[in-house]
């Protein structure tokens, strides 16, 4: 399905003679999901029937009467600003408090939040050059200490995390930002420096507005002193109690929220620290907690609780993607005094045969089916969601003979010692990863096919915390890359939006010793196609000719076997079984829709 | 004893100073830094990372570094966590009351059952008695608390649900309701670790009375016609007790800083879990915090201990 076709048919809905239904019915068997076709006819202005708000089904008569809600984070929050938080755990303990203008549901639709409407092309929201946003705030939206919301607080927002001295974690959404107006007390304007297809970004999802009156004296470098750190005053659902950093977070019902009768809790705690497996018999097994996040659990350890438990285990759509990064640079040798220099290549990866044949090593399907489960999917792509960026132009294959065939072909012959070799260059590889009992399995399992087909693999694991850090001086990192190949997981986090998803494999963003190894290619690839790819998805405000920029982008990565990619995973919760509206997304908090959260009697 | 004190507490600073450096130096170069998880957000621009080291410090020299916190320290701040920026004193203060309840409760428990059950052992080497407590004590020291911790958890949580297997550091109750959950949820913890150093004292207190029980002056005692009961508790069990004790105000320290496996299992938001957290996202000033009041702890109680022993033991001078 290329782009003349969607248009066509687009065009068919937007006259009338084609049904809604039926263009759903062709883009389903075409290979993408129903709800991303719903998207296409929102952008091209075919307007929904169905109200984009998520409608809970059950309506509460009156705010809070709820009782307790007790989750469990296995990493505790240590701060509770959306702008200065380290991880996942901390954006989470920040969206108790703070809310944003929308979030993003699990189909990735735009839910307004603190924003009155969506802003479309329609309703004049967004311009027509796709440069500026006209936002309108929610009217009566009070913050804790009971001031009024307002459109000051947003660009005070702006202002704050675009600082540089701040170094707020969210600059990234701030920076292409060349001003905002406000043009009355409930409405701005944001306008970006460029086209700007992510806009959505700016004050959505992770990406939380906070108040100007309590946090102008903590601009710039004062930014981690403030006290409202750590004593949050948002316009969220609940308000803080008492939270002691890494342990505990205990908030209680805003009685003052904007939205009538909601939140249904009257009391919030979010208890932090211990593992995922005792956190995931906590709420499925003995049901003393109601949710706990991201249990990284093997499946069958899973199902084994879920018998004759109180909870289930949540599968929850999202964009992470495990893959194998494969070396373009020679780690092995020094260039100009730095290893895994641009300019070298590497001896045997260069070789696309080589690659080739890495990637009918993978046994995808063994390694879903033992080791993820439920919890993922085997997948010929890096970019698998939202739908509608999903490429079906790839395909992914097991076979240790046609692997055996392809390096025969390309003149890797096997040496007395089985190792295949070529021209003196043997195929001894380096493969590092973090350690984490699911990778090494997937490690071992990869090693078995590998020497099957006359690779040598060395298995390496480097604890987490060195393996994804950024000290410049250990030589153990994942952007050092000083090794054959790595695996982990690249995840999708600030929204529906794979701008930044893509980013590891552009020329200017290639990992060397000038940058302290702080760009994020460090497979060392470069390639004009996706280098141009990349720039006009930047800009370009036509989502479907986006949705094809970016297919082709993905495209190009596993035509040249740049990546393997491994599994698709989801994002796991453990849920109480009587819990309702969580729906868990892989693009925003998990607490996106905290305010919505009951128990059902 | 005065001149003694003074000496033991001047030879004291250079320790804590010669622990300071070492461990500084060797957190400094550890790899590894606190805002390691920003690399794998595709949204947070590198230089964010690089920013924030160069903000909290981390990029100067370790010498530098090192000058900065001492000269701090001395001034009484102790700093503050760079994942948080919360002081690294009211982070210690959060957890210090959860941590003594929790191990010196322990610790109490331990005694309760090493000592008359060691004497017990000692009076009667060899009996049946003997034989059982030996077994027992050999068995509980040799699995982990983690073992024993996860069959506590498996059994009385989750099998007959009769306890909370999560700790929570600020039941929501008062009076005998509040009393009712804190040993509800702390009875676990407090038993896995109180059985375990309870199994190493047993033996410890067992050798000691056993030493002392075959010693002339107890069958003096016996022959002069002392009820049994008495030789025991005023002859025996005094004297045999002298390296007990001295032992224990040794291990004193330990109740301050935690026990981290059992901390992870029941998080039990102690020191312990703080330290281990800590050490995993290499927040340098608290782990210096940390370590700094533990080696204080353990070189004033060495100091205690050395002193109750001399009072204790007339034959003890100092010198």
């Amino acid at each position: 399905m290329d782009e003349r076709a969607l248009r066509h048919w687009i065009a068919r809905v937007k006259d009338g003679t084609l049904s809604r239904r039926a263009f759903v019915r062709i883009m389903v068997g075409a290979g993408a999901t129903a709800p991303l076709a719903a998207q296409l006819l929102v952008a091209a202005g075919i307007p929904r029937r169905v109200s984009a708000q998520a409608k809970p089904a059950f309506t509460p008569s009156r705010r809070g009467g709820g009782g307790d809600l007790k989750v469990l984070w296995w990493q505790g929050p240590t701060i509770l600003n959306p702008h200065l938080s380290i991880g996942v755990k901390d954006g989470d303990g920040s969206r108790i408090f703070y809310e944003p203008l929308v979030s993003f549901d699990p189909e990735g639709n735009y839910v307004p939040v603190l924003a009155a409407e969506v802003p479309t092309l329609q309703n004049g929201g967004i311009a027509r050059d796709g440069q500026s946003v006209t936002w309108k705030v929610k009217r009566n939206v009070q913050w804790h200490d009971g001031k009024p919301l307002t459109a000051d607080d947003f660009v005070f927002t702006w202002e704050y995390a675009a600082d540089s001295a701040t170094t707020a974690v969210t600059v990234g959404n701030y920076k292409d930002i060349a001003r905002i107006e406000k043009l009355d007390p409930y409405t701005f304007k944001v306008v970006y420096k460029a086209p700007n297809p992510a806009w959505f970004q700016t004050f959505g999802g992770t990406a939380c507005v906070i108040p100007k009156h309590v946090f102008e004296p903590f601009k710039g470098e004062k930014a981690r002193e403030a006290p409202a750190n750590l004593k949050p005053v948002g316009t969220g659902p609940y308000r803080i109690v008492d939270f002691k950093p890494g342990d505990i977070i205990r908030a209680e019902l805003n009685t003052n929220y904007h939205e009538a009768n909601w939140p249904y809790f009257d009391r919030l705690e979010l208890k932090g620290g211990g593992d995922a497996v005792s956190a995931a018999r906590a709420v499925i097994q003995t049901g003393e907690y109601d949710f706990a996040w991201n249990i990284q659990v093997e499946d069958d350890v899973l199902r084994r609780m879920e018998q004759g438990g109180k909870g289930r285990t949540d599968i929850a759509p999202a964009a992470g993607i495990e893959h194998l990064l494969c070396n373009f640079s020679d780690p092995w040798t020094e260039v100009d005094g730095e290893r895994g220099h641009a300019k070298s290549a590497h001896p045997f990866l260069t070789d696309p045969a080589v690659r080739q044949a890495l990637s009918l090593l993978v046994d995808r399907a063994a390694i879903q089916e033992q080791l993820y489960g439920r919890q993922g999917q085997a997948t010929a792509n890096y970019l698998n969601a939202p739908g509608r960026f999903r490429s079906t132009n790839t395909r992914w294959e097991f076979s240790v003979d046609k692997a055996n065939a392809v390096l025969d072909q390309a003149g890797w012959r096997r040496g007395a010692d089985g190792i295949r070799a070529k021209d003196g260059k043997h195929l001894k590889m380096v493969y590092q990863t973090s350690i984490n009992p699911v990778r090494q399995k997937t490690q071992a399992i990869v090693k078995q096919a590998a020497t099957k087909a006359g690779i040598d693999m060395e298995l390496k694991s480097v604890v987490a915390s060195v393996f994804f850090g950024s000290d410049p001086g250990n030589p153990d990192t994942s952007s050092k890359f000083w090794a054959d190949l790595q695996m982990y997981a690249f995840n999708m986090t600030g929204g529906p939006e794979p701008q930044h998803f893509m980013d590891p494999f552009v020329s200017w963003e290639i990992a060397t010793k000038a940058n302290s190894w702080s760009g994020r290619n460090n497979t060392r690839w470069r390639n004009d196609d996706y280098d141009h790819a990349w720039k006009s998805a930047e800009s370009e405000m036509d989502p479907v000719k986006r949705a094809a920029l970016f297919i082709r982008m993905n495209d190009l990565l596993t035509q040249h076997n740049v990546i393997v990619p491994i599994t698709w995973r989801s994002n796991i919760s453990a849920i109480s079984g009587k819990l309702r509206n969580t729906d868990i997304c892989g693009w925003d908090s998990s607490f996106w829709n905290i305010a919505h959260w009951h128990r059902e009697a | 004893m005065g001149a003694y004190v003074v000496r033991r507490l001047v030879t004291a600073i250079p320790v804590l100073l010669g622990i300071s450096l070492v461990l500084f130096t060797v957190l400094a170069l550890a790899p590894g830094d606190p805002f390691g998880e920003l690399a794998t957000n595709p949204n947070v621009p590198p230089e964010v990372r690089a920013n924030l080291r160069k903000q909290f410090g981390l990029d100067d020299p370790v010498a530098v570094r090192y000058v900065r916190w001492f000269s701090s320290m001395v001034r009484g701040d102790w700093g503050f966590s760079f994942v948080s920026r919360v002081n690294v004193d009211t982070l210690i203060r959060q957890r210090l009351a959860t941590t003594i309840f929790v191990l010196g409760s322990a610790q109490i428990l331990a005694l309760i059952i090493a000592i008359p059950v060691g004497i017990l052992s000692a009076r009667r080497p060899y009996s049946l008695f003997d034989q059982i407590a030996t077994t027992l004590a050999f068995i509980g020291f040799s699995l982990p608390t983690f073992f024993t911790g996860l069959l506590f958890i498996l059994f009385f949580s989750i099998y007959l649900d009769w306890l909370p297997f999560i700790y929570r550091a600020d039941i929501q109750a008062s009076g005998l309701q509040w009393l009712w959950e804190n040993l509800k949820q702390g009875v676990m913890p407090i038993t896995v670790l109180g059985l375990f150093q309870g199994a190493q004292l047993t033996r410890f207190v067992r050798a000691s009375v056993l030493d002392v029980i075959q010693l002339d002056y107890i069958r003096t005692a016996r022959s002069k016609g002392l009820a049994e009961r008495k030789t025991l508790v005023k002859h025996v069990v005094r004297n045999a007790l002298i390296p007990v004790v001295t032992l224990l105000a040794i291990q004193v320290p330990q109740i301050f800083t935690g026990a981290v496996v059992t901390e992870q299992i029941f998080r039990v938001p102690g020191i312990g879990s703080l330290l281990i957290s800590s050490i995993l996202s290499n927040d340098t000033p608290v782990i210096m915090g940390i370590t700094f009041v533990f080696a204080g702890l353990v070189v004033i109680f060495g100091l205690l201990a050395d002193l109750l022993y001399g009072w204790l033991d007339p034959r003890i001078s100092f010198r």
